[in-house]
């Protein structure tokens, strides 16, 4: 069978019980004492929809809690060979920094025991909190001694925009293990989904998360992390990508006025881009029609962007065919295993 | 062979005042002295000047200062030379952005807007026929801003209403409708122009560093903006509404109905309200102004953005005289064809403004 790797799906922490074999006696007391059960953030409520996509849905609890239940309605249907694991508890929008260790530290944990340890095809991004840089490298180096973290895992909604100095400690350690940042949809809510403030739906909250992307983007780029960094690789997930052209027009069309406020970035965005950034292919906000999905292929301008997705198991897409009409069979080869294998390089180790 | 075109309709044309002084005729002595000891506090941060520099004083031309004196966009007579001659414009919808809207007081925003609005009506449009104004709202006080609708309805001066992108909540919410019905009431477009002051940072991400990401920045918000409206059902309650987006990109435009109607079909019990799919409403109640242009390096790519969306929906504007000005005779850079270009830089404009 040829190689498929689905670099986006998202096991779920059942409660915070389950996280308390992986804290100190401390926080697991301290937790039972404060009644913190649930850390499930408003980004992804269960009951909404879109949060489990119905055939997935379990008669109670969550979705995607075992590596079994992962392998039989994921990997096997599918039929991917490796998947990379995107952990979205909420433990980033914890406020006092020793709390988010704590939570984030499990949480990695966790995911190494249940999951990495019962399924040689999974993989998992080390999730960290940006409440304190410091902690969050040391996480980052802490896990990724274990080769199958493939990935730094930060949410597209920030406190400050993620191109900001601040942030740089994060992707000297991303350089130096080799490994991508990872940006997926959410947000840790430091600001309201909107740049005018919160919306009514939660709609409204989802579709924004296109947007928080689109500045991301704009702030990596003006800030010179991929001129600092050119060997990093940004992965956008669950971010949708048919914005990016639009974007990348517009940024150059400032760049081209502006560009003495930023007299680093030497590269176009749309070359950026290419060389440094990539995105999951689900969710696909595109045309229903074949041929002006091909036209849009073009304005995207590159076959190496898009990496396979299924991002089980919300529910972006119906049945089993994860593709949209308008791609070719050479360019569905790129995107389920050349370019997640160009983007990871540890996805090409042998499993431990 | 390209027709060139006469009386161009120019939907962004921004006047400037001299200084707030101009505004005093139709200003009580105590919003005067007002101003002068307080100022018009918004949700910003310096006294004078923007928190994001712009790339050149008062982010106009250089080429654009009138040869009496006086910020660029402050003479009519400059502008009449300059653009509207020099340009082949036959009509020109003006947007202030003079310090007004967004004030926090909402009374002396209400009293700054009115007398922007006597302002536009008899220092430019009574003078200078091809030019109409926008009326200027207090957006934060809807109810105030409905009056303020209501006093010039009628007054074919007025073609728009004008609120700025920047709202203190998303513009669709339920406070602000009073606007819209006005609006709809005096069967004027709202156009709804980048910029303003929400008092949120302006990403979703918090203070960007740069003016650079301001700007980019816009086209980003104006899409939440977008959401906001067509998803609270404006659009569904007013369905002869017109809303212009002006200043805040277009090309973005098809990605974000596909985003829309995609997570509408999911998501669809939430939001009963909604009797078409967001993109229904979207290509029926909504127009964008063409600058600034996003383009590509290969500009034909945007001959499908422009058909994707409609060449009905598109309007040329020029945002003279600031330093972004698009060109009328260099903006559409691709093949189009006579007719098309005729919708984009008269017809759209005449039907949307009904002039």
């Amino acid at each position: 069978m040829p190689i498929q790797i689905d670099c986006d799906i998202h096991p779920a922490v059942p409660n915070c019980a389950a996280l308390f074999p992986y804290m100190s006696e401390h926080w697991r007391e301290m937790s039972v004492l404060r009644g913190i059960e649930d850390l499930q953030s408003i980004n992804y409520p269960d009951s909404v929809p879109l949060t489990v996509r119905s055939d997935w849905r379990p008669k109670s609890g969550r979705p995607a809690t075992s590596a079994e239940t992962i392998a039989h309605e994921c990997l096997e249907p599918f039929g991917s060979s490796l998947a990379i694991c995107n952990c979205l508890f909420g433990v980033q929008t914890l406020f006092s920094e020793d709390l988010a260790y704590t939570y984030v530290t499990a949480v990695n944990d966790w995911m190494r025991t249940e999951f990495l340890d019962r399924d040689p095809r999974l993989r998992a991004s080390i999730v960290i909190s940006l409440e304190n840089i410091e902690m969050a490298v040391d996480e980052i180096n802490r896990c990724a001694a274990d080769r199958r973290f493939v990935q730094i895992l930060v949410l597209a909604g920030t406190a400050r925009p993620l191109g900001r100095r601040n942030f740089w400690p994060i992707y000297e350690a991303a350089v130096k293990h080799g490994l991508p940042l990872g940006i997926h949809a959410g947000s840790e809510l430091r600001n309201p989904p909107t740049a005018l403030g919160w919306p009514s739906y939660y709609l409204e909250d989802y579709v924004a998360d296109a947007q928080a992307f689109q500045y991301q983007l704009t702030s990596l780029f003006t800030e010179g992390v991929f001129n600092k960094f050119p060997t990093l690789k940004v992965v956008m997930l669950e971010s949708g990508w048919t914005w990016l052209p639009a974007l990348l027009w517009r940024i150059t069309k400032y760049w081209g006025g502006l560009r003495m406020e930023i007299p680093w970035a030497d590269r176009s965005p749309a070359e950026v881009v290419r060389d440094q950034v990539r995105f999951s292919l689900q969710p696909v906000d595109g045309p229903a029609d074949a041929d002006q999905m091909k036209r849009l292929l073009e304005h995207i301008g590159s076959d190496q962007l898009l990496l396979f997705s299924t991002d089980y198991p919300h529910a972006q897409f119906e049945g089993s065919e994860v593709f949209p009409a308008g791609f070719d069979e050479s360019l569905k080869g790129i995107i389920r295993a050349d370019a997640p294998l160009a983007t990871y390089p540890r996805l090409a180790e042998g499993t431990p | 062979m390209i027709e060139k075109l006469t009386g161009i309709a120019d939907c962004d044309i921004h006047p400037a005042v001299r200084s707030m002084a101009d505004l005093e005729p139709w200003l009580s002595t105590r919003w005067i002295e007002h101003f002068k000891t307080y100022g018009a506090l918004r949700n910003t941060h310096y006294v004078t000047g923007a928190p994001y520099h712009k790339s050149q004083p008062n982010a106009s031309r250089r080429d654009a200062y009138p040869p009496e004196g006086g910020p660029q966009g402050s003479s009519l007579e400059f502008m009449r030379t300059q653009h509207l001659d020099g340009n082949g414009i036959g009509f020109g919808v003006l947007n202030p952005l003079v310090a007004s809207q967004g004030v926090r007081n909402l009374e002396h925003s209400a009293a700054l807007c009115r007398a922007i609005n006597h302002w536009q009506a008899e220092m430019w449009v009574a003078k200078e026929p091809r030019l109409k104004a926008s009326i200027v709202v207090p957006y934060e006080d809807p109810e105030a801003s409905a009056e303020e609708i209501s006093h010039w309805a009628g007054n074919r001066a007025f073609v728009q209403v004008l609120l700025l992108s920047r709202t203190s909540f998303p513009p669709g919410n339920k406070r602000y409708w009073p606007i819209y019905g006005a609006a709809a009431e005096a069967g004027l477009p709202v156009g709804i122009h980048a910029f303003g002051n929400s008092g949120w940072p302006a990403t979703s991400s918090g203070w960007p560093s740069f003016y650079m990401e301001e700007m980019v920045g816009h086209a980003q918000t104006s899409q939440s903006g977008l959401v906001s409206l067509v998803v609270e059902g404006v659009f569904e309650r007013w369905p002869s509404l017109k809303v212009v987006l002006v200043e805040s990109g277009f090309t973005w435009a098809p990605s974000l109905m596909w985003r829309l109607d995609r997570n509408w079909k999911i998501l669809r019990s939430e939001v009963p309200q909604l009797t078409l799919s967001p993109s229904e409403y979207i290509r029926r109640n909504v127009w964008w102004t063409s600058q600034p242009l996003d383009e590509p390096e290969n500009k034909r790519l945007l001959a499908d953005i422009f058909a994707w969306l409609g060449w009905d929906r598109i309007m040329f504007s020029s945002d003279y005289p600031h330093w972004d000005f698009d060109d009328p005779t260099r903006v559409i850079a691709f093949p189009a064809s006579d007719e098309d270009r005729r919708k984009f830089f008269i017809g759209n404009a005449h039907g949307v403004y009904g002039v």
